[in-house]
């Protein structure tokens, strides 16, 4: 059996002296979409850059795709990891903001090809070729010259997905993707993701979707002050939480 | 019939405008002041055909060319160390960021006219200098006064340039960093293709200013003996005496340069405004191209 995408095992994490990750333990399975629930400030943004080297872990265990996050280990050892390699782990990690965080200068095609051929050292025909073909997985594919804010909301997050697939990914973070778009835009962001999940990626969506989490997740997990307080199948975990805070939680948000 | 109805143009809106009488009131003041200084310079003793005839002298003329080669090799040297500061005082290393804050610190808080005699008269301090695997030469054969302008002034424009590229690093959303970090990019590789292309747009504007004062300030060099437009003319009027032709014969020429620097920054802010604003500044063109449109149209 080959090792989880991802294994947290009591992962702090501090600010200063605000501790956020108090001891987190998750695991996601090859294939498998994991839905993180939580009130704001609980942790979920943080964890997520964790997982994407973006921050550091203070202490305890973060491994992804078998591989320990932001460190080496050598016998008994553990050497921080040169910013080299730290890139080249990045790069294998499809990340998707709240805020599309487009590069405005590029064009869609522009920010689709830039990674692929800088980093990937992809050829420039080979890179924009897949690039056509992503921007037409998520129904873009006539906004191929089209300026970031010559595009709706909606349309943005589905150029920043279709930018993070371009890398080939084995992991896909999501961090509220559809928390900054007008609500009728977020189906069409919802749909593309469903469309993913379908298609066997491994997923971490931070969301506040319950619909999503209960139709494509494969795991819910509700997060809260620093700790994973409820973790289960969909249905378990929204229809019949355990944890009082978690009632409380889903009471508000349903 | 509906589809008629829908073809007719709306009615023309017809209103009396807005009169500006603050317009009409500045105007007047300004034509008498205008007329007044009009008056003075015909009674100053100043021969304006000496002005003129000097104004393409060659040896103002070349004077006008050094002023122009000095001030864009300098603002180059100026911006390439201002990159390069900047970017060692965001890097978070202590020690470049040190050393970056020592530059800055350092040449923009002592005057530039010191920095060029200082450059100038490097002899004394350093009687040769030796640079590795190319050998040693004597300081006064190395420091020209075309080196010791372009040292003087190009390292202290570093100092501002810094200052400037600094602003416009940090003007760029953290998150665009974020994303680029997120798919692997390095710092050299998101600084060069993600983040000073969104920085420009902030760095061009104070950039073309510090250029057009360069423009003037390279006049400086004169206290070093390189040959600009001031100094070509004070080695003309300690001769011929004609002092005050001769200064407004070199003040056509600044203006000449600073004018055509002016339009060439505006079609630059222009270019870098770009998938940052919707509505671009027109053109001067556009501008006479619509007014045209709009006149044609009003008949
Ligand atoms: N770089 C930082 N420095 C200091 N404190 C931070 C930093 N990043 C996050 N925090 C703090 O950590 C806590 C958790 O933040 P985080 O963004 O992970 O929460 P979240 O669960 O994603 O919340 P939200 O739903 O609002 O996005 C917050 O109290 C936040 O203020
Ligand atoms: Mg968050």
């Amino acid at each position: 059996m080959s090792a989880p995408m991802v294994h947290a095992e009591k992962v702090h994490k501090s600010f200063g002296k605000v501790e956020v990750l108090k001891g987190i333990d998750l695991t996601v399975e090859l294939g498998e979409v994991c839905c993180l629930l939580g009130p704001s400030g609980s942790g979920k943004s943080t964890f997520l850059r964790c997982i994407n080297h973006l921050e550091k872990v203070d202490a305890g265990r973060l491994s992804v795709d078998g591989e320990l996050v932001g460190y080496r280990q050598s016998g008994e050892k553990l050497y921080e990891l040169k910013e080299k390699e730290t890139s080249s782990k990045r790069a294998e990690i499809g990340m998707v903001f709240q805020r599309f965080n487009l590069f405005p200068h590029m064009t869609a095609l522009g920010n689709i090809v830039e990674a692929p051929i800088r980093v990937k050292g992809l050829g420039k025909a080979e890179a924009a070729e897949r690039a056509r073909a992503l921007l037409d997985r998520v129904g873009l594919s006539d906004k191929v010259d089209a300026y970031p804010a010559q595009l709706s909301g909606g349309q943005q997050q589905r150029v920043a997905i279709a930018r993070a697939l371009a890398m080939q990914p084995k992991l896909m973070l999501f961090d509220e993707p559809t928390s900054a778009l007008d609500p009728e835009l977020v189906g069409e962001v919802l749909d593309v993701m469903r469309g993913l999940a379908a298609d066997g990626m491994t997923m971490l969506v931070v969301t506040h979707e319950m619909g999503f989490a209960r139709d494509v997740g494969d795991t819910v997990v509700f997060m809260d002050g620093g700790v994973v307080v409820e973790s289960g199948a969909p249905h378990d975990v929204i229809n019949n939480p355990q944890q009082e805070r978690t009632r409380a939680f889903l009471g508000k948000v349903l | 019939m509906t589809s008629t109805a829908s073809v007719t143009a709306p009615e023309r809106l017809v209103a009396v405008p807005v009169r500006y009488w603050g317009r009409w009131v500045s105007a007047v003041v300004v034509l008498v002041l205008v007329g007044l200084f009009l008056y003075a310079m015909t009674r100053a003793d100043v021969n304006w055909q000496t002005t003129r005839h000097f104004f393409t002298f060659p040896t103002i003329v070349r004077g006008a060319g050094r002023t122009l080669l000095i001030s864009v090799l300098a603002q180059a040297l100026g911006i390439a160390l201002g990159v390069v500061v900047a970017v060692m005082r965001s890097s978070g290393n202590p020690v470049t960021g040190a050393v970056g804050w020592f530059y800055v610190w350092f040449f923009r808080g002592t005057p530039v006219l010191l920095q060029l005699l200082v450059w100038f008269n490097l002899a004394f301090l350093f009687p040769t200098l030796s640079f590795p695997g190319l050998g040693s030469a004597k300081t006064s054969d190395v420091m020209t006064p075309f080196v010791a302008a372009l040292l003087g002034l190009g390292i202290n424009e570093g100092a501002y340039m810094a200052e400037i590229v600094r602003a416009g690093l940090n003007s760029v959303d953290e998150g665009q960093t974020e994303a680029a970090q997120a798919l692997g990019m390095s710092r050299g590789l998101l600084l060069r293709r993600i983040v000073l292309p969104q920085a420009m747009r902030v760095i061009v504007p104070p950039t073309g200013n510090e250029f057009i004062n360069m423009l003037k300030t390279s006049s400086l060099a004169s206290i070093v003996q390189y040959g600009e437009l001031l100094l070509a003319a004070q080695a003309i009027y300690t001769n011929n005496l004609q002092i005050m032709e001769l200064l407004f014969s070199a003040a056509l020429w600044y203006l000449v340069l600073t004018s055509v620097f002016s339009i060439g920054q505006f079609y630059l802010e222009r270019r870098f405004s770009r998938g940052a604003t919707r509505n671009l500044a027109l053109t001067p063109l556009q501008r006479v191209r619509l007014a045209l449109l709009r006149s044609e149209r009003a008949r």
